[in-house]
């Protein structure tokens, strides 16, 4: 062995050669099978895509590093499932460009958390969460009430998600300024098309409890309260294996 | 430091200086509407401040020393002062956000950028890519020349390479503070920066080639293996990881090419072979280097160093699934993932092996001098967090550890007991060599920094240690009726003492690095970078060859 590696450590580009080769085989054999193995993830009927003001609240908590702290990825153990709920499956996040499943828990996992809490009770906890959970570290958030949220380039934000596979149509894409801001004013022209385009279960409320201004605050509680509801596959799945295992 | 070039490499800088302006100033004005402009204007201005000296030496005379029979070294030196500037920014940054944790308004309470999740990626920034980066440039360039006996390739290139990259690394912490993140952890900054680290770092493999393509020596030392190992690996994952469509060439925000479950895996696998690959086999040939300089020993065995290298560019890109054990990630990748991890032990531990037994016969040294003694740490904490890995990858420990803080007591046992130790080692080492002088300033120094180090180290990680098994014990304990016990807010509470010893054991560790950093002023104050005796590129003529491991 040592007589070979002598012969080899001798050649600039062998030994460049030799180190692509050897460390490209894990990659290979791990990754790109997940691209072609059709049950990696789910089919799953009843998913829905982002409204563009969930999008944007998802954009806000990206940038906010949320992700830092909150998981989105229950695990297949008993303790999780019961604080938290049915474990994750791969369709849900699989209009996640990136995927926000997390590695830390300074927090609890949030893939769930959408309809635990009222929209007031966001917004009090992104305000100062010490107010409603005295004992905790988050940081707040109160300027994300102030912000107005930035609605013109919602368009090209549905159209780039369409470039990485997300299934967007050209209605949708053409109209998600206007369908962001209608999300967040109920009773409104916009509002209905939000429903008709998106499914009458959509939310549509005033987020952040003010009707003026479509604020970041909204962006980002439509986004909470979306989590874990674009698909009931999880549930149903938990459901059936309840089923199974009742005697 | 412009005196070595000649007027027309100097008008060669301007030029390149004159195009990275332009590419800010297209970048500025297409993104004029969005944040994209500010750091269109960052760049101009980079490029103006590096132009203005060099535009003020344009006419001064040509070197007249004879650049083929010298080393090149003042990338290196401005390489150590960068990195230690970065250590002591992020170093301060992870003491912040250790603080933030216990006592969360510590801070410009409601102002964006000075939030928890905007500080933190510019603490690990900072610490990985700013201090850790250029240690590795600074480093490599030098090793690369001695165990080579040929001087650096080309007068700019190594300049373009180091100032690209440090741009890179403002670009990245500049973004934070804005709200710029892609929110892919370790690879947070934008397609536009990615971008330009893949110009930075093929100027880099080029300088290693065209290095090693005129090296006096037959064989390519280990440490360079490494090296090459760490550019080359760091290329491919930060290439494809970072595939992603922007919004439009106006803005920064762009959406990740993979999703969901593909996504996650690809993450993980560029995740963890940044620690493989940036902060171990970098690390690793630093240290292949200078502890055997510095011990005055020759490397232990030339076999375990064959065997330690190509399990590691082997088998640590299969392990990166270990990072998504009982996920939605399908089964079998978890189980390879797992696998590879507990086998990886073997040549991790070859290496360690290999740098402990390097200092038989020479642990009076190690006893004596403290800069050998970080090096030594180093390697033992690089045996231990190695063995804690592999220990945490298996799924039943994994279920325990995973999410809490044991996380994160691990990676730091690794980046400040293993990372940290074996750069402030190397550097202490260097930095009299570089600047021509026979020790550092202050010997006593250089032993208070290395408590400082050991003992914060050792606190960060105890205190990790204990929160985060507490932490996944609480979420997973039950009371006789099958409930529960614990709510998340309980588990948080039982984590306020150690999230305060945590922040004194990185507070103790920035302490080290300032006195550090006085150390190595007080070393160069005054210093003319005079050539020690005999460190010279071989002559071409001379017909003299080390062998293997030498």
């Amino acid at each position: 062995m040592a007589e070979f590696h002598k012969k080899i450590e001798r050649s600039t580009i062998g030994f460049v050669l030799a180190i692509i080769g050897v460390s490209s085989i894990g990659g290979l054999f791990e990754i790109a099978p997940l691209f072609t193995i059709d049950d990696t993830v789910e089919k799953v009927e009843d998913m829905r895509v982002y409204t563009p003001l969930e999008l944007a609240g998802r954009n806000i908590y990206i940038r906010e590093g949320c992700y830092a702290c909150h998981s989105q990825m229950i695990r297949t153990l008993r303790d999780e499932v019961e604080r938290y709920g049915p474990y994750s499956l791969a369709a849900e996040s699989q209009y996640d460009h990136p995927m926000l499943w997390g590695s830390k828990r300074t927090g609890p996992d949030l893939a769930r958390v959408g309809g635990k809490y009222s929209d007031a009770w966001h917004v009090a906890h992104l305000v100062n969460p010490r107010d409603v959970v005295p004992e905790s570290n988050m940081p707040r958030y109160a300027f994300l009430e102030r912000k107005a949220l930035k609605v013109e380039d919602l368009g090209a934000h549905l159209a780039a998600m369409k470039a990485v596979g997300v299934p967007y149509d050209e209605e949708m894409i053409a109209h998600a300024a206007a369908d962001a801001q209608g999300q967040a004013m109920p009773g409104s022209l916009m509002a209905d098309q939000v429903a008709a385009r998106y499914g009458d279960e959509t939310n549509i409320r005033f987020f952040d409890g003010q009707r003026g201004v479509v604020t970041e605050m909204d962006a980002l509680v439509a986004y909470l309260q979306i989590l874990g509801k674009l698909t009931d596959a999880a549930h149903r799945q938990q459901q059936q294996q309840a089923a199974l295992e009742a005697p | 430091m412009i005196a070595r070039l000649t007027q027309d490499e100097r008008r060669n800088a301007l030029i390149i200086l004159g195009l990275v302006a332009l590419m800010g100033a297209v970048l500025g004005l297409a993104g004029r509407d969005d944040l994209l402009g500010w750091h269109g204007l960052l760049i101009v201005i980079f490029a103006a401040g590096l132009a203005l000296p060099i535009l003020g030496a344009l006419d001064a005379p040509e070197p007249t020393e004879d650049r083929e029979n010298a080393y090149y070294d003042d990338p290196t030196r401005l390489g150590i002062l960068l990195s230690m500037g970065w250590a002591v920014f992020g170093l301060f940054m992870g003491v912040w956000v250790a603080a933030l944790l216990a006592w969360p308004e510590l801070t410009f309470v409601d102002s964006p950028w000075a939030s928890f999740g905007r500080l933190r990626p510019a603490h690990t920034t900072g610490v990985i890519f700013g201090f850790g980066g250029n240690a590795l440039i600074a480093t490599s360039f030098h090793v690369l020349q001695r165990t080579s006996r040929a001087r650096l390739s080309g007068q700019l290139l190594p300049w373009f390479v180091l100032l690209g990259y440090n741009l890179f690394c403002l670009l990245a912490v500049t973004g934070y503070f804005m709200g710029i993140t892609q929110s892919k952890e370790y690879a947070e900054p934008e397609w536009y920066a990615d971008l330009w680290l893949v110009v930075v770092w093929v100027a880099y493999f080029l300088i290693y080639v065209l290095t090693l393509a005129r090296r006096k020596e037959p064989h390519i030392y280990v440490a360079n293996w490494y090296y090459m190992a760490f550019i080359l690996v760091v290329a491919v994952l930060h290439i494809i990881n970072n595939l992603a469509v922007p919004v439009s060439f106006g803005q920064v925000k762009a959406y990740s090419a993979f999703s969901g479950v593909q996504d996650a895996m690809t993450q993980w696998w560029y995740g963890h072979n940044a620690v493989a690959f940036f902060l171990t086999a970098g690390f690793l040939g630093m240290m292949y280097y200078y502890l055997p300089k510095r011990a005055e020993r020759p490397i232990f065995s030339y076999r375990m160093s064959i065997v330690s290298f190509w399990g590691i560019t082997f088998m640590y890109l299969w392990a990166g699934s270990h990072h998504l054990h009982y996920t939605a990630l399908p089964h079998w990748v978890q189980t390879l993932g797992m696998t590879f991890s507990v086998m990886l032990l073997v040549p991790s531990w070859a290496s360690a092996g290999n740098a402990l037994l390097t200092l038989n016969g020479a642990w009076r040294k190690v006893r004596d001098d403290a800069t050998l003694r970080f090096m030594m740490i180093a390697a033992v904490f690089y045996g231990l967090s190695t063995f804690e890995g592999s220990f945490m990858a298996i799924r039943a420990v994994n279920s325990l550890s995973h999410y809490t803080d044991w996380t994160i007591g691990h990676v730091h046992a690794g980046a400040l007991g293993w990372v940290a130790m074996i750069t402030f080692g190397s550097i202490y080492y260097l930095v009299p060599v570089m600047w021509g002088r026979e020790r550092m300033y202050s010997s006593a120094l250089v032993e208070v920094h290395f408590w400082l180090a050991l003992l914060g180290t050792l606190v960060y990680v105890f205190a990790m240690w204990n929160s985060g098994v507490i932490q996944g014990l609480m979420w997973r304990t039950y009371d006789e009726s099958g409930s529960l016990s614990y709510s998340f807010v309980d588990s948080l509470v039982a984590m306020h003492p150690y999230y305060i010893a945590r922040a004194l054991g990185g507070l103790m560790f920035l302490m080290g690095a300032l006195v550090g950093c006085f150390n190595i002023y007080m070393t160069i104050r005054g210093a003319s970078a005079s050539v020690a005796q005999g460190d010279r590129p071989a002559d071409p003529n001379a017909d003299r060859s080390l062998v293997a491991g030498e």
